[in-house]
């Protein structure tokens, strides 16, 4: 993975340092909260509801064993010795006090971490394929292409104060685990005459205006990526709407000027651009390459794997789920849940943290990466060590049994945290999982992905779940409204509304009907809830919700 | 027809601490929301909100919250101010945890 060179370190350094002087002005009085605020989140710092609230960036979801051992350390020192991973592939910690939050800094950079631009009107952590450089169906590894990202965009001083916020997602793969479509820029590689470059998507997004991303150009060669990227923010940074809030991001940009005259618009942009680059991105994405260093890999007797698939039933259930085809003969990739049936999603103790470090560095060639669905990922494990991994796993309460399914739940954090929310997402999700446990069907239901936002603007990415479902205030109460038929994927789609919203109480048996209906209606096992729905559309999941004397009134 | 004034708390988040503060009778801010100043007046409630405000050095974000009076003092009156009175549902953080001691 990719090691902190000198120059980096002495950036982090001085940022923590510039951070420390600030946080003694506020608290001097020499600062204004307005003053202050702007300086705060481009620290990452938050004020929430109950706590101050520290979102570190973990770029493009990796990690190795000393960083997450650190985040462990964090969590235990100065928080309440947990960390929430979100679907961003950021750990938050809600519990920090203003005074420490230097200090949180500074342990970061002591392993190449920081909070930088994980808020604010900037391009903000670049998110990745959680199986990158493993997956077995990727033409090439794009973490090399997103650390380039990283480094150009942290402190751009032309995009510091864009119109808003700016999410770049990438991935290596045809199957989009990144969920590119639903991002500002979407990056997806892809091969032309046996070139290799990137299908770029802009404009699209959650939030509350959800929108499916356009192609801006269907090939890109990877050597124009950074002035291709740098003409397509320039053009928004001109273009963008910085009169509403609501209207600010790149989406509505977008579709208020169309894609041809934004494509017009950043091909100038780019033909100016390209030249001022000179070679130096590529003598950069050069020297990241070597960093990224591909694990050696091992030859090893997958005889382990078989006896205990054979023999033991957890261990099958659990192969069965968690893991992910691997790129190199022998291996697996092996995904934590972290939706232990109950828990909070996304949510890891320090112990946890802990048992993962050394897992990683047992088992995983000391490779970690944080996936936006909230899980942990050990993206390298030969099949034979994955008996004695399981093993560890369960002695620390993460071997769930449960990725993709009903239960692997992403929600946001909802009004439990959140400042901006309008209802509660952990405890809903704590109840469907605990439900669909006592009935003993997640594993019959099959491929499911339901996600929850505690308010519009989609943190829980509920447009994009085959159920999703927002929590609103609904007079004064929550309220729950239903999407149905939502995709993350390369054929990604924003799910349709099915009608009238839930109170609190309503919401889980709400969803116990819609499956029931699912398992009544599918043709055979293998048709998964998505393709049933696509199938018969909302009809039928509308009468299980509403219809024969569940005619309720419109909420 | 302007709508009738509803009685207020001022309430904002400490600044060191981060956590939920209410604004009592003596301008002084408690942890606990039933020692909060019950605001019945408008007129007073701006007043009140202007003066919470002047107070950057103590807290951020001071603003004025539906309540409604209790048998022990101010109370929540919509779910949001509940949950900020209280804490998170899903672990037993923040105020709840705190009253435990008391």
């Amino acid at each position: 993975m990719y090691d902190y060179t000198e120059f980096d370190d002495a950036f982090l350094r001085e940022r923590v340092a510039q951070f420390r002087a600030q946080v003694e002005r506020r608290i001097s009085g020499a600062l204004t909260e307005d003053e202050f605020r702007p300086l705060r989140l481009m620290n990452g710092l938050y004020l929430q509801l109950h706590a101050y609230m520290l979102r570190v960036a973990i770029p493009y979801g990796t990690l190795d064993g000393a960083k997450m051992r650190q985040l462990a350390y964090i969590a235990e020192r100065w928080d309440k010795g947990y960390g929430h991973f979100t679907t961003r592939q950021n750990i938050q910690y809600n519990w920090p006090e203003l005074r420490d939050v230097p200090d949180m800094l500074e342990a970061l950079a002591d392993v190449g971490m920081h909070a930088i631009q994980t808020s604010g009107n900037t391009i903000r952590n670049v998110t990745a394929d959680h199986f990158a450089g493993a997956a077995a169906d990727e033409i090439e590894d794009p973490r090399p292409y997103a650390e380039l990202i990283r480094q150009w965009s942290t402190d751009h001083p032309e995009f510091q104060f864009l119109p808003r916020k700016f999410k770049i997602a990438i991935t290596g793969s045809p199957n989009d685990r990144a969920v590119t479509r639903a991002h500002d820029i979407g990056l997806r590689m892809v091969r032309k005459d046996g070139e290799t470059g990137f299908e770029v998507i802009v404009g699209g997004g959650l939030g509350r205006t959800p929108t499916i991303g356009q192609v801006l150009r269907d090939f890109l060669p990877v050597a124009d990526l950074l002035p291709y990227l740098e003409a397509v923010v320039a053009t928004y940074n001109r273009l963008g709407r910085r009169d509403n809030k609501y209207k600010a991001r790149i989406k509505i940009t977008v579709h208020e000027n169309g894609i041809e005259t934004v494509r017009e618009l950043v091909e100038q942009e780019f033909a100016a651009r390209r030249a001022a680059f000179a070679g130096a991105d590529q003598t950069l994405l050069a020297e990241i390459r070597a960093r990224f260093r591909r694990p050696e890999f091992i030859a090893a007797p997958a005889d382990a794997f078989e006896a205990a698939y054979q023999a033991d039933p957890l261990f099958r259930s659990w192969a069965d789920t968690n893991l992910a085809p691997h790129a190199a003969p022998g291996y697996a990739i092996v995904t934590v849940s972290l939706k232990a049936h109950g828990a909070t999603p996304g949510d890891a103790t320090a112990q946890q943290m802990r048992v993962l470090a050394d897992l990683a560095e047992a088992f995983g060639h000391d490779e970690l990466r944080v996936s936006h669905e909230q899980n942990v990922v050990l993206p390298h494990v030969h099949k034979a060590h994955l008996p004695a991994l399981h093993a560890r796993l369960r002695e620390a309460g993460l071997a769930t049994a449960n990725i993709g399914l009903i239960s692997d739940i992403i929600a946001c954090p909802g009004m439990d945290y959140c400042a901006l929310a309008t209802a509660r997402s952990i405890p809903v999700a704590q109840q469907i999982a605990t439900r669909f446990e006592e009935l003993k069907l997640e594993h019959e239901i099959g491929p499911l992905k339901l996600k929850i936002s505690g308010c519009i603007n989609a943190c829980g990415h509920h447009h994009v779940g085959h159920i999703g479902i927002l929590g609103l205030d609904r007079a004064g109460v929550e309220n729950y409204q239903i999407t149905l038929g939502g995709d993350g994927t390369e054929a990604a789609a924003i799910g349709t509304r099915t009608g009238p919203g839930f109170p609190a109480d309503e919401i889980v048996p709400a969803v116990e009907r819609l499956i029931l209906a699912y398992l009544d209606l599918r043709e055979e096992p293998g048709e998964t809830f998505l393709t049933a729905y696509r199938r018969l559309g909302m009809e039928p999941f509308k009468q299980a919700l509403y219809g024969e004397g569940r005619q309720r009134h419109a909420a | 027809m302007s709508r009738p004034f509803t009685p207020k708390v001022i309430t904002a988040n400490d600044l060191l601490r981060g956590d939920v503060v209410w604004l009592t009778e003596s301008g002084d801010w408690t942890r606990d929301m039933a020692r909060a100043e019950l605001i019945e007046d408008e007129a007073h409630a701006q007043i009140r909100l202007i003066e919470a405000d002047a107070q950057q050095d103590r807290v951020v974000g001071a603003y004025l919250a539906e309540a409604r009076p209790g048998a022990n003092g101010p109370e929540p009156a919509h779910f949001r101010e509940a949950f900020r009175s209280r804490g998170p549902s899903n672990y037993r953080h923040g105020k709840q945890a705190e009253s435990d001691h008391v």
